[in-house]
């Protein structure tokens, strides 16, 4: 059963995006305040969902929004979206300051990851009432409980497959295949083109 | 790499979730698989997705921060390629060149001739546009009718150019050559308002010997304009003796 879920390619005034960071790329300022206001509430819920700190979230979306600033004149849309390009910097930056966080605090490792294992439910309570959101949830729920939990694990928490396969007490190999086949069906379920 | 297929990594790299040795591996094994680099970028754009809909509203302070840094970073130049490639239909060019020209040649006049090279060309092309959004802009004043000019050449070997146009009583401050300004401060901009004092017109970015910035508010009467080296994100009034005062040209 797979709930197909059609949508717009662009949620969130999408083409405006593309063209405002055009013009970020030559240096606006107003056009990046009007990016800003486009974004920093996904990039801050990215950041906020990985690391659950309020303080170096800020931190981290502001070295996001920062950095969107300083190289979006190398942004080239064929690298894909402006909102897909923001969203992932957003979470390769929040990832890499949870894997630092934790890289100095490595102990007990094993029994601090089972103590935040899926609350995924938690996470996405937090998110805004709209319609966005509802389309992700309800491809979400297209997904196995393993391909959910796994990839809810992996985005929302920024856990590696290896810490993945820990928490669920999976085999890394089906880890690895589940985050894949998990996306792949949100990919379909959503509708979403490169 | 240690999975003898690597193709099923793409959802592991798509989510962040490879650790870096075996990123960079994947990565390797990316740019030699078309497929595995196409299924790549659909799964990170569908990850992308996930934080669409993670939503939380940003604090007022998160905005002034972001927003203040940002006039003190200086942008990537767009890239080291000579051949700027596919561009899939996005007219950048003719808004682009539109400036170009304006910035050239309005930089051109009003420094009599100088040689002005075409990355300093491109720098007063970025200002113009960055200054552009907010008021008339910087090209908009060196191409005014009554844009009056005065050069400076200041202690150090570096010039200043004030440009000044009454009818849009707005001025243009280039400078070329300026020393950085000593860690933690900034040059800051003033209008000479005579008698009242002196008023704050703006920083420069402290990481550009050249630049051309439009001073912030209006020329108001004033009667020239001054630079001084400021702690980072200015002062109220001067707290240093100038490095520069120009007398606006009549």
């Amino acid at each position: 059963m797979r709930e197909a879920v059609q949508i717009g390619r662009n949620p969130s005034s999408e083409p405006d995006l593309q063209e405002l960071v055009g013009r970020v790329a030559l240096g606006d300022e107003r056009a990046f305040a009007a990016v800003y206001d486009a974004v920093a509430g996904p990039v801050l819920g990215v950041a906020r969902a990985v690391l659950r700190d309020q303080a170096h979230s800020e931190e981290v979306a502001q070295e996001v929004l920062v950095e969107v600033w300083r190289t979006a004149p190398r942004y080239r849309p064929d690298f894909g979206t402006a909102i897909n390009w923001i969203l992932t910097l957003a979470h390769r930056r929040a990832v890499d300051r949870v894997r630092s966080v934790e890289a100095a605090a490595a102990r007990d490792h094993k029994a601090a990851l089972l103590d935040r294992t899926p609350e995924f439910d938690e996470v996405t309570e937090q998110v805004e009432a709209r319609l966005e959101r509802e389309q992700v949830r309800r491809c979400l729920r297209t997904l196995t409980e393993i391909q959910r939990q796994a990839v809810a694990l992996a985005y929302y928490r920024g856990l590696t497959y290896r810490q993945v396969a820990e928490a669920l007490a999976l085999p890394l190999g089906t880890v690895k295949t589940r985050l894949r086949d998990g996306l792949i069906r949100l990919r379909d379920c959503l509708g979403v083109t490169a | 790499m240690t999975t003898a297929d690597p193709h099923r990594l793409t959802g592991a790299y798509a989510l962040h979730a490879l650790p870096d040795d075996e990123r960079d591996a994947f990565e390797r094994h990316l740019s030699g698989c078309e497929a595995c680099a196409e299924e790549a970028a659909e799964l990170s754009a569908t990850a992308a997705r996930l934080g669409l809909g993670t939503v939380v509203t940003p604090p007022a302070a998160l905005r002034e921060r972001v927003l203040r840094r940002i006039t003190t970073v200086r942008q990537q130049s767009p890239g080291g390629r000579a051949d700027p490639g596919p561009v899939r239909g996005r007219p950048r060019a003719r808004p682009l060149s539109r400036w170009t020209l304006a910035a050239c040649l309005a930089a051109a006049a009003a420094l009599g001739g100088a040689v002005w090279q075409y990355e300093r060309a491109e720098d007063a092309l970025r200002e113009a546009r960055r200054a552009e959004r907010t008021s008339g802009g910087i090209a908009a004043v060196l191409a005014a009718p009554d844009a009056r000019t005065r050069t400076v050449v200041l202690g150090d070997g570096s010039t200043g150019t004030v440009v000044v146009s009454r009818s849009r009583d707005e001025a243009v401050f280039m400078a070329s050559g300026m020393p950085r300004p000593p860690g933690g401060k900034v040059y800051q901009l003033w209008f000479d308002d005579g008698g009242t004092g002196m008023r704050p017109a703006g920083l420069m970015d402290p990481g550009r010997a050249d630049q051309a910035v439009l001073l912030r508010g209006a020329v108001d009467g004033a009667s020239g304009m001054g630079v001084t080296v400021e702690p980072a994100g200015g002062s109220a009034r001067p707290t240093s003796a100038p490095v520069a005062v120009l007398a606006f040209p009549a």
